[in-house]
Formats: C-alpha cells, sequence, structure tokens
C-alpha cells in the first residue's frame, strides 16, 4: 500500500489529515499497523481531551506488542471512531480509512508544516 | 549476525517479519498471528523451531548422566517413547525444560530451548563423570512441527508410516516426502494433535520438504505460523516457557510441574534442595489468572496486586487469547492467594483490572 500524498507524516508512525476546516484527523500509517501485527485493542482519550503535540492521546494493543500514541500536533480531541472499540482489526485492514483514530480540533495550524510529506515518509520507512 | 535455520530463505518469501529470537533471526509471524492460530485449533499450521537445540547421548551409561541431570525418571522410558522433563541446579532452581528420547538401548536424544543451547550443553558436559557421550546436534538438525487436527491427514499423504499408530509422546523413524530417516514424533506445544518431524539437514533437501508439507496442506488450508502463534496457542494451554515462567529462580513444585518431579528417583541434581521444598510447603505457585476487563492485556512483568494495592507478584506470561477472545495471564502468586476462585488485581500500566485465579490450561484439553 503506497502512503496517500494527501496526509502528513510523523517519525512515530502516525497520518494527519487537514481537513481544511480547522479540524484534522489521526491515524497510524499501513508500515505501523504492518510492524504491530494483529491489533487486539485501541485505547483513546476521549472528546474533549486536549493535549499539547508530542502528549500520548492513546494505546495500541496489538497481540505481541503495546504502543503508545503520540499526538502529532496541539489540540482537543472533537470525535474518536467509537467502531475501534468493536472492531480494532479496522486499523489494520484500512489504516488510511475506516482505522482512523481521532479527530481534532486544531490549536495552531501551522504545527503541520512541520510534518513529513508522504515522500519524506516513503525515505524512512523503505 | 544472527543465527538462521534452512527455512530462512524461505520465511522471506512468503512475507514472514523476522526477529531476533535469542540470537536467532526467526519468524514471528507471516499472514498473522490472529489467522495463524485459527489455522492450528481449526485445521493445520507449520512452524520452523530448527533453532532448538539437540543433544545426542550415548554409551554405556548414557541413562546415568540423563538420571543425574534430568528430574523425571528416564529409566521408564522404552525405545520410541518421550518425556517431557527438567533440569535443575543443586538449589532447585531450573535449567531448562526439555524433551528426551530413547532412540535405542544406550541412545538418547535431549531436546532443549534455543536460547539456553550452549548453557545446557556446557552443563551437562560438567556433569559427566560417566561412560557417556554428549555430542551437540543442533547446528546439523532441522525441526518442523506441524499442528492442529489436520496434521495427520497433511502428513499421511507423505510418508508409508502408520501415523495414527504414533500415540502422543511417542516417534518413528521413518521416510517422508521421499526423504529417509525422519523421525516422526507425537509432540508439541500447541496443545493440539500434531507432529514434530526431526531431519538431518544434510541429508535431507529442506526447502524441498517444506514444500512438500505445504502442497500436502493446500486442501486443508494450511499456514507457515511463526512464534507469536506458538506463543499464544501455548499459553492458551499453560505451557510454561523458559525466561518468563520458568527461569533459575523458580523451582519446578512451585512451576506446578511436581508430576514430573520424581523426587523418589535416584540421585539427581537438585534432589535435596526439592525434597527440603516440599517438605517445608511451597510458599508460591504459577497459577493462571482470567482478567475481568477486556480492555487490560496482561503483559511480562505486569504487577499482580492485592485489595490494598500491594505487589504479590507479576505476571510471567499474559495475552489477549486468539480462542477465548479474552485477557489471559500467568504468574506466581504466594501460595495463600493461589487458590482457584481467588479474586486478585492486576496493573497494566495506569489501570487497575480485576482477575480471577485459575488452574490452566485456560481451553479444554483435546
Amino acid at each position: 500500500m503506497s502512503n496517500p500524498t494527501n496526509l502528513k507524516y510523523t517519525r512515530e508512525h502516525e497520518w494527519i489529515k487537514d481537513n481544511g476546516d480547522g479540524t484534522a484527523t489521526i491515524g497510524v500509517t499501513d508500515f505501523a499497523q504492518s510492524e504491530l501485527g494483529d491489533i487486539v485493542f485501541v485505547e483513546l482519550e476521549e472528546p474533549g481531551f486536549t493535549f499539547e503535540k508530542d502528549e500520548e492521546f492513546g494505546t495500541i494493543e496489538a497481540v505481541k506488542t503495546v504502543s503508545e500514541l503520540y499526538a502529532p500536533v496541539s489540540g482537543e480531541i472533537v470525535a474518536i471512531n467509537e467502531q475501534l472499540e468493536e472492531e480494532p482489526e479496522l486499523v489494520n485492514d484500512d489504516p488510511y480509512g475506516d482505522g482512523w483514530m481521532i479527530t481534532i480540533e486544531l490549536a495552531d495550524a501551522s504545527e503541520l508544516d512541520e510534518l513529513m510529506s508522504a515522500d519524506e515518509y516513503d525515505q524512512i520507512t523503505a | 549476525m544472527l543465527n538462521r535455520t534452512p527455512f530462512y530463505d524461505i520465511h522471506e518469501q512468503a512475507g514472514a517479519k523476522l526477529i531476533d529470537f535469542g540470537g536467532w533471526e526467526m519468524p514471528v509471524q507471516y499472514a498473522g498471528i490472529k489467522q495463524e492460530h485459527h489455522a492450528v485449533r481449526n485445521g493445520v499450521g507449520m512452524f520452523d523451531v530448527s533453532h532448538m537445540g539437540e543433544f545426542y547421548v550415548s554409551g554405556d551409561q548414557a541413562l546415568d548422566l540423563i538420571q543425574l541431570v534430568t528430574i523425571n525418571d528416564a529409566s521408564t522410558l522404552t525405545p520410541g517413547k518421550a518425556q517431557y522433563s527438567a533440569m535443575c541446579y543443586k538449589d532447585g532452581g531450573i535449567v531448562d525444560d526439555l524433551l528426551v528420547y530413547m532412540l535405542g538401548k544406550d541412545e538418547y536424544i535431549l531436546v532443549v530451548n534455543a536460547s539456553n543451547i550452549q548453557k545446557d550443553f556446557d552443563w551437562i558436559k560438567h556433569q559427566n563423570s560417566f561412560e557417556a557421550t554428549l555430542e551437540n546436534l543442533s547446528d546439523d538438525t532441522c525441526l518442523l512441527a506441524i499442528q492442529g487436527p489436520r496434521s495427520v491427514e497433511t502428513l499421511q499423504k507423505l510418508t508409508d508410516t502408520d501415523l495414527s499408530g504414533i500415540t502422543f509422546y511417542t516417534f518413528e523413524t521413518g521416510s517422508l516426502a521421499g526423504f529417509a530417516d525422519v523421525t516422526i514424533s507425537a509432540t508439541g506445544y500447541t496443545g493440539e494433535k500434531g507432529f514434530e518431524l526431526y531431519f538431518n539437514k544434510g541429508r535431507v533437501d529442506a526447502e524441498a520438504m517444506w514444500n512438500a508439507i505445504m502442497e500436502a496442506g493446500q486442501e486443508f488450508d494450511i499456514q507457515p505460523c511463526g512464534l507469536g502463534a506458538r506463543d499464544t496457542l501455548r499459553l492458551e494451554m499453560g505451557f510454561a516457557l523458559y525466561g518468563n515462567d520458568i527461569t533459575k529462580d523458580t523451582n519446578p513444585l512451585e512451576a506446578r510441574m511436581g508430576w514430573l518431579t520424581k523426587l523418589n528417583k535416584p540421585n539427581f541434581i537438585g534432589q535435596e534442595a526439592l525434597k527440603k521444598a516440599k517438605e517445608d510447603g511451597i510458599k508460591r505457585k504459577l497459577m493462571g489468572l482470567m482478567i475481568d476487563d477486556r480492555r487490560a492485556i496482561p503483559r511480562s512483568g505486569y504487577p499482580i496486586v492485592n485489595e490494598n494495592d500491594t505487589e504479590i507478584g507479576h505476571i510471567t506470561s499474559g495475552t489477549r487469547s486468539i480462542t477465548l477472545d479474552k485477557n489471559i495471564a500467568m504468574g506466581y502468586l504466594p501460595i495463600e492467594k493461589a487458590e482457584v476462585g481467588t479474586k486478585v488485581h492486576i496493573q497494566v500500566r495506569n489501570r487497575t483490572a480485576g482477575a480471577e485465579v485459575v488452574k490452566p490450561p485456560f481451553l479444554e484439553k483435546k
């Protein structure tokens, strides 16, 4: 699977999509889900939770490993993907679509500029 | 540089994710742990476990050496039979768990854990004041485990040896997939019907063997399985893993291996310490925990606490059980808390979850 070019990426293997209305959606990359293996549980902070860039906003449990989720930018959670509670495997099956994790209200949209493009991200995972 | 088994190229071609396991570059998963796990429970799966160690013990006093270093009674073996056993230090701590195969009079094979090969070999050699020859065959021996309810049908296509005649913990040597001298052993680490195949890598084309088994199992949707599924499968059965559940700091009595600790056989290393431990009464016991919180997946090292949040033990192995879809773990509990049905808690990072003490296996034995 190639990494969509309309997204921004982090070194912690998360993607973030600028929704153009002051909000952004965050998930983990195809590389991340493949490295983690079968995901059995995704624990996310609730809507209303605010965080600074690099703060933890959730945890992914795979069969063999546990991995923390770090906020790529600052903001406040406005929605979480509640389907993941029942179907965490969506992260494996469709990491850039139905496997999204949270939508946030951006605190500072300029933070997005510091993140990697798909090309740059391809290079660190190649 | 990590060690590789003769199946390394096959694993790579099959898209396996490879990890460093005790100095070996081994597949942790191919298609996914869940899919591989279900294949073994419901169909058939194949594991490359060639990293495990094999020692050949022979000579007039081969049995004497084995009796001294192992805690089970190897004198009850007859040719063609295998026995689960363990080796202990003088203080009763566990050196390793192992299988003892009796090939014939004065001829045995010991099968040990990959990460302990050198340690075990040195240990046994050090105890060898007998007329016994000890040979490390690990580098030349391949081991494939074919496990699951369809394992018999899969392998029967490849051999004239009647597999239904090989009962649990017995073995025969025959030809398989056109290769002679394959040891077909009805053993495994999954709790399912299955076989382990031992063969010499110089005499058998390992890749051809693998491919023949994959082809024979195709109609049952055979899956190559990695160490990830091996771990979830063994944990559902409550089988101990050396390094996690049993170590030099645990003894077989507290590890619920009393059934194989033959305290009354002739002298063996650890006997005095274990007899005394039994007389004094064991202080802790390796038990299962069924966690009642779906969100709390137990991992090795997480604390087990009592009602006052005081640590009373820690988890030695834990996972989300793929068959049960529940969180399960094993750990040592103080004897007063080790009774089945006792409620304890475990700490999973920032949360505390309830758990009930159970006696493994977590699944019904088949």
